[in-house]
Order: structure tokens, then sequence, then C-alpha cells
């Protein structure tokens, strides 16, 4: 009788209905997000993993136009056949620097996490332009324009800015210049330094000529330039492979 | 109308009259629901008592079911569980299952493991996995490669050399091929004679004339073209430059195209030079194992040396 008394209580109440739903459903997202904040190990101390050039970052941009996380994943799981087919599983840590992440769990085609340096630039380039023309049985969509659209590089610095104020370490002053130089070395800080950007953007395309065309930056050059840095930045052979098993 | 009567003298209402004599029941719960509701509360008290579950600080409980697995370092170890450590023990079983071949794979040498017939099987169907997985993007399902891009494995013409430990250096550091443009070397007129050259020595149609001017250029020194293709043009695999007599073409091939337009291709390539072919290195992403598995398996794709 007590029971169905307060029962009827809160039911006839609906301000207080609602502030005891709300700590209801809170009570899962404190428990299951709130204490990935506070645990030391949520991101792996692994040396290696460092923001995207500002070319690669362009390609992540356009990754992200053109919706390939629709059908790649980037986080291989802790199974067996994932580690036969696409290497050592994700970590926290080569993600730290993705906003927003591209984890996934949609596949239709392989996952990406590590295909940097997996296939040749040009492979790369003819699979965008047609895929079946590589793989026969695909079924991805050709992306013909990637290669004829030159690249806008006019925002390049804008979009770094975005990204430092959201956390990522690009740096806008000579201090956190000099703080990068300490964290990622010298050669990465460079690259990291917003009012570089652009400069170091064409640098980059024009060294690694990643399209196969020298005439001018498209936006292939930034798109492949980024899929050939994925999951390459940490060198595993460092490492035992039960190193990362305590983090979890 | 009459059950609905009975029951309203057994079952309280909430003691609301809406339009004069709509009412609403109070049924307590079901019995199977609430007793569904004690059973997910005990298990998941059961579940936070085996696996990892509660922060505790900067650290968490890591529950009571322990995995123990063998690492990279030979060290057997436990851990509470996680699918990580999970991970390790997965492998540590298919490892232990597949040992017998993998010891007999680094201890035999190459020619005994192509001879022995039960080595042969596991090759072909390891190989064949690891051949899908990672070669066949680029050099196709049955490694038949593709004119224009990536070489085919079944013939015997090799770039850098057919013969186990080629293909096994070449798999391990990758390849990048190289060829400078002359066109700035040579002028309009001379890139065409040595094409004609070119494709004298496959047999192709051409310019008698053309050829025999051509055949100078090549092996005198402003084109230069024996350095690399060697005297006989018969290519140095040493350095991947390609055999030009045996009328197999990775980049000048055109099917289907006249003897005109095979010219032509040849003259692009000689004019412009070539900086592709760039094939991956795999030492970091494949066990010493596997290398040795996929160079058996591609020297046994119909080419090797």
């Amino acid at each position: 009788m007590n029971f169905n008394f307060k029962h009827e209580w809160i039911e006839t109440n609906i301000g207080l209905m609602a502030v005891l739903t709300m700590i209801a459903i809170s009570v899962g997202g404190l428990v299951e997000i709130a204490p990935l904040f506070f645990i030391d190990k949520t991101i792996e101390k692994v040396e290696g993993v460092r923001p995207y050039t500002p070319l690669e970052q362009r390609g992540r941009d356009i990754y992200i136009r053109e919706g390939c996380y629709t059908c790649h994943s980037q986080m291989i799981r802790p199974f067996r056949d994932e580690k036969l087919r696409y290497g050592h599983y994700s970590l926290a840590a080569e993600s730290q620097y993705d906003h927003p992440f591209q984890w996934g769990s949609k596949r239709t085609g392989p996952d990406l996490a590590r295909v940097g340096a997996k296939y040749s630039n040009e492979w790369h380039v003819q699979h965008l332009v047609a895929p079946r023309s590589m793989v026969p049985e695909s079924v991805m969509p050709n992306y013909p324009w990637l290669l004829s659209t030159p690249l806008d590089i006019s925002d390049t610095a804008a979009r770094l800015e975005a990204l430092r104020k959201v956390g990522v370490p690009y740096s806008a002053t000579q201090a956190e210049h000099d703080a990068n130089v300490t964290q990622f070395g010298e050669t990465v800080a460079k690259q990291l330094h917003i009012p570089d950007a652009q400069k170091n953007l064409v640098e980059q395309a024009n060294f690694g000529n990643y399209d196969g065309d020298r005439s001018g930056i498209s936006e292939m050059d930034a798109l492949v330039a980024y899929l050939q840095v994925l999951g390459t930045m940490v060198d595993f052979s460092k490492y035992a492979d039960d190193a990362f098993v305590d983090d979890r | 109308m009459s059950e609905q009567k009975l029951q309203s003298q057994t079952v309280q209402t909430t003691g609301h009259a809406w339009d004069g004599d709509l009412q609403e029941y109070n049924n307590p719960l079901p019995a199977w629901w609430v007793y569904t509701f004690y059973a997910t509360v005990i298990f998941s008290i059961v579940y936070w008592i085996i696996y990892p579950s509660w922060p505790i600080g900067k650290n968490w409980i890591g529950g009571v079911s322990k995995i123990t697995y063998v690492n990279s370092e030979g060290e057997t170890k436990t851990h509470s569980w996680n699918t990580r450590a999970l991970l390790l023990k997965d492998l540590n079983k298919a490892a232990v299952e597949q040992k017998p071949y993998f010891d007999k794979v680094s201890a035999m040498s190459y020619e005994q493991i192509a001879k022995d017939p039960e080595m042969n099987g596991f090759i072909l169907s390891s190989g064949k996995t690891l051949f899908a997985d990672n070669c066949a993007p680029c050099h196709q399902a049955g490694g038949q490669g593709m004119v224009g891009f990536f070489p085919n494995l079944t013939d015997d013409d090799w770039l850098y050399g057919g013969s186990f430990d080629a293909i096994h250096t070449t798999l391990t550091g990758g390849r990048r091929g190289y060829m400078p443009s002359f066109n700035e070397v040579l002028e309009g007129g001379q890139i065409d004679q040595l094409a004609n050259y070119v494709a004298s020595l496959s047999g192709i149609q051409h310019d008698g004339a053309k050829a025999a001017a051509g055949n100078a250029l090549f092996h005198g020194n402003a084109a230069a073209c024996y350095v690399c293709h060697g005297s006989d043009a018969k290519g140095r695999k040493e350095i991947g430059a390609p055999n030009l007599t045996d009328n197999i073409w990775l980049w000048a091939d055109v099917p289907a195209t006249e003897a005109q337009g095979k010219v032509a291709v040849i003259r692009g390539v000689i004019a412009n030079g070539l900086n592709k072919g760039v094939m991956p290195a795999w030492a970091d992403r494949l066990s010493p194992e596997q290398i040795k598995v996929l160079t058996v398996y591609v020297h046994e794709l119909g080419g090797g040396q």
C-alpha cells in the first residue's frame, strides 16, 4: 500500500518525474563515459602519433566530404581474423587527434585503419578513379573528379585553427611551436605550425607528387597523402605483443 | 461490460474520473515482468564479479575471470579478462597448431619446400590467403598483373629476377621503378629512331632506316640506353631494367593497337621516362615465415626460376 502511494506520488508530479528520469538515464552515461576521463590508461602511451600535416588533414576533409566512412571503418578490432587481414588492432592513442574519429562499424569495404603504405600511390590513384579496373569484384563508386579538381588551399590555416580550438596541438604562437618541438621533434613541429600551413602543404604535395601529375595540386594528392599515413605512425616492432593488454 | 464491472470491484482505480465515467485501473506490475527485472539485476552483479566493471579512481576492478597467454617474449602471463588478452590466447592456440608447419618453413630451403608434397599443400593454402589479402589488389587474383600498372607474376619474364632469393628481396624491401626522361637530352627525331629500334627488337613492325639509326643511339653515349638495358637489350635485373627483346610489355603495351600505335607508346615512355612501378615493402607487415611462404607461392605461380 505504501509502495503504491509513492509510485502515484511520482506519476502525478510531472516535474519530479522528469528530474528523476533524467537522474536515472544519466547513471548510464556517468558510469560508462565519465571514468574514461580519469582513468590513466584510456589513451595508451605510444610513440609516434602526431596530428596530420596540412596536406593529410585536407585529404581527411575530402575523405569525410566524399563519405568514405559510410562504407569504410578505421577500427581494427582485437580479433584473430582482423589481425591476420589488417594488422595490429587499433589503439585509442592512434585516433587521439581525429575530430571526429572515423572508427565506424559499417564495413561494406575493408577497414582502412592500416591501409597506409600497403599499396603504391599509383594503385590508389587508379583505384579511386576506377575501382573495378584494379579490383574486379569491387562495388566502390568511381571518384574521377578527385584527379581533375584542383585542391582549394586558401583556407588551410583556418581549418587547422579550428582543430587547434578543439585541442589538436597545431601551433599558432612561437611558444606553442617550441612545445611541439619538445613533444614531436623539429620536423613534425614544423608541419604543425599554422602560419606556415599553406607553404607546408604545397611543399609536401610537390615533393610527394601523390597523384603522379606534377602540373598542380589536386584533391587526389591530398586524399592519397592521407590514406598513405593511416596506421603507420606507431612502430609496433618496438613493442611486445602484449604491451597494450594492461591498458584495457 | 459485466466483466469490466467485476474487475472494477476487485482492482483499485487511480481515483480519477474523466468525462464523467472514464476511470483508470491501478493494476500491479505482472509477476513475470517483476521477476525478469530481478533476474537482470542478479545477472549484472554476477557480470561485475566475473568481468572488468566498476571504475575506481584511476583504474578499475578487473574481475575474477582470468586469461593466460604466452607473449612474444615467451613469458607466460595471466591477466584479468579483456579482449586484447583473449586475442593473444587465440593467437597462441593458432600458433601451436601451425607451429610444425612454420618451423619446417623456417628450417627448410626453398628447393626442399617446393619438392615436399605436404609442404607444397601448406604453401598453396596459406599462400593463397596471404596473396589474396596482400598481393591481389595489384597483381590480381591469379597473379596475372595488369598491363600498364603491375607486372605479371605467372610468366617467366622478371624485372628483378625470378629466383627464390630475388623474389624474397622484392617482397621484403619493396621496389621502385624509375627511368629518366629523355626529351631534354634527345631530339624528337632521335626518340622516334630509338622507339623504332626498340620495336624492332621484339619483331614489331617498324621503319628499318630509323631502327638502324636508333641502334647506334642505343649503344652510343648520348642516350646510353645500354647502361641500364644492357648491350644486348636484355635488361639488368639488379636494377629492374626490363628485357626489351621478348615482346612482353608492362608499360608500353597497348593491346590491339597497330604497330604504329605501339611505336608511339614506346616513344612516349622514352620521352617522358617512368617514375612508377612502386612495390611496397612487406617486412614490417608480414612475419619472416609469411614472407617465405609467399616467396614460394609466387615462385610456384608459373614463372619461378
